[in-house]
């Protein structure tokens, strides 16, 4: 059942070193104040897994907490490469990082198994192309009706979900709108999860209820109270995509000296994701 | 001659645009490809549905996302479902005319690279990975592909195939199995490509205005193949020109709202 706490206490008691955790939204509310929360926690050797691993595994990536990514797809969309990722692919710095690659069907139908206790996904896809080679965890397997031969690829289990929301009501129900991504998924496919909202209400104020996306407290963890938390991601109905953070990302991850000072000065040497925030509106603050 | 009031990018997007029809059920990349299917709708392609992987079905935005799933494509969707939904039922399940995609590299059977130039686990350059092209390119009734032509791009051999094309030509994809007829145009800033019927390999079948024959085979990685009857796109109309550029204003507008870093 879940419990409202502060994300500090939710990320302290649920992500421990060594964990796989997948901390999805697509696009659209990504946690990015649990992100920042890991790494002032200093977790490390964690396995990232995440459709697009976007600013929010480029930070933790960069800041040396993943041993290993699981993803579909690694860019800064509409800007260019993740340069942390790729420093980490290319030339092991700060680590190296372990790669598990599907292509983005594949995790959502990995995340769908996971979430449906089944040990694996099927679904058609790769033929003809390269990727199951360099990946274990996608095999095929022959349909017993029809003879065809479909794409077999193993479920995604995390040890932890972490997804952000509009809304949780005081027992700890979640609801989210909007581009939803593999959030329910993600969260029904883990030992443990954590959602972060914009607010907790009295009321989820669901009108007519049936057929909202709500997350029962009972399959989740924690539930801590971050308004703002999925920036520079946004929040429907709260506030929009900030494009202009993810294209300035660009020259701030570009250069390892640049990306480490802004990862000391906004997130390690602030308390919380109010103070994250509170550091951007600084006028000095490390920028492109 | 004077030159020409318009770009080599412009005439690809709007040549492009073109080659979508009206009441298409386009399953859309970011960038390239999405800028040429908003330019279609707001243009010749009124009722074509654009499908983004983010789960938004019927998007009409008024500037272009800069990601997939910005708000903007919500906000104007006809629905929004989740990615496995959109991947499962709508993507598999055939209901998808023609997905349109961008590629770092192609080769002469149009098969696309996204993932890695160099060995797989050093590679020199780490491109982003598949995302959904994979399946889009196998299961999309059919397969636009867009991208600037140059060396780099369009090369011999690929160190990787992300997404699959016509693989080594004929009738591969049968054999493969794919569902969709694949890649049936490749547009670029020089012209257009299309499948050899029989081979499947990429014949130039079309220069846009002012482009030689040779210019487009010193951009080609392999030895170009070049129809007989090479056609010539007709110059961006000034009404083309107009919406397409208004699109970039108003997307350039909405891409540098918000707090700066």
């Amino acid at each position: 059942m879940a419990k409202i706490m502060p994300l500090a206490d939710a990320v302290a008691a649920f992500v421990q070193d060594g964990d796989s955790i997948a901390m999805e939204g697509f696009t659209h509310l990504i946690p990015h104040a649990a992100g920042h929360e890991i790494i002032r926690q200093r977790r490390t050797d964690l396995t990232l897994i995440r459709m697009t691993p976007d600013l929010i595994y480029d930070q933790l990536i960069g800041a040396g907490a993943a041993k290993k990514l699981v993803f579909s797809w690694g860019g800064n969309p509409g800007v260019g490469s993740l340069h942390r990722f790729r420093d980490a692919v290319e030339k092991g710095w700060p680590r190296p990082l372990e790669l598990e690659e599907r292509a983005h069907a594949d995790m959502a139908n990995s995340y769908a198994a996971g979430a449906s206790g089944l040990p694996f996904a099927v679904l058609r896809a790769y033929a003809g192309t390269d990727i199951p080679a360099r990946n274990p965890n996608i095999r095929s397997v022959v349909c017993p009706f029809t003879g065809e031969t479909l794409a077999a690829s193993r479920a995604l289990r995390p040890d932890v979900a972490v997804i952000h929301a509009q809304k949780a009501d005081r027992k700890g129900n979640v609801l989210l709108w909007g581009i939803l991504g593999v959030q329910k998924e993600a969260v029904l496919a883990a030992k443990r999860a954590i959602v972060t909202v914009e607010e907790v209400v009295d009321d989820l104020g669901v009108d007519p209820a049936h057929n909202a996306v709500i997350l029962p407290a009972w399959v989740i963890g924690a539930v801590a109270c971050v308004p703002r938390g999925a920036t520079p991601s946004y929040a429907h109905g709260y506030y929009a995509r900030d494009n202009a953070f993810y294209k300035a990302w660009d020259a701030i991850a570009r250069d390892r000296e640049t990306f480490a000072a802004w990862v000391r000065r906004h997130i390690l040497d602030t308390a919380d994701f109010d103070g994250f925030l509170a550091s951007l509106r600084e006028p000095a603050h490390v920028a492109a | 001659m004077s030159p020409p009031d318009y770009t080599t990018d412009e005439m690809m997007t709007v040549e492009a645009a073109r080659q979508l029809g009206d009441g298409d059920v386009c399953f859309v990349g970011i960038g390239l490809p999405s800028a040429a299917a908003n330019l279609a709708r707001l243009t010749h392609a009124p009722e074509i549905v654009l499908i983004y992987e983010s789960g938004t079905i019927g998007a009409e935005p008024d500037a272009l996302p800069l990601s997939i799933g910005d708000g903007e494509l919500a906000d104007t969707a006809l629905t929004v479902i989740s990615v496995p939904e959109i991947f499962r039922y709508w993507l598999q399940g055939g209901r998808v005319d023609i997905g349109f995609l961008g590629a770092a590299q192609i080769d002469r059977f149009a098969n696309i690279n996204t993932t890695v130039v160099g060995d797989y686990a050093r590679p020199t350059v780490r491109l982003p990975g598949a995302g959904g092209a994979p399946e889009i390119a196998a299961q999309a009734g059919e397969v636009f592909i867009i991208l600037r032509q140059n060396p780099k791009a369009f090369v011999e051999t690929l160190d990787f195939i992300t997404s699959v094309g016509h693989l080594d030509g004929g009738d591969a994809r049968a054999r493969l199995g794919l569902p969709g007829r694949g890649p049936t145009k490749v547009i670029t800033d020089l012209g257009v490509l299309t499948p050899d019927p029989k081979t499947r390999e990429l014949t130039l079948t079309q220069l846009h205005p002012g482009v030689t024959v040779e210019q487009a085979r010193a951009q080609t990685g392999w030895p170009l193949k070049v129809a007989p009857n090479l056609a010539t796109t007709p110059a961006p109309t000034a009404a083309e020109l107009e919406k397409l550029r208004a699109l970039h204003r108003r997307t350039k507008l909405a891409h540098a709202r918000g707090a700066a870093a």
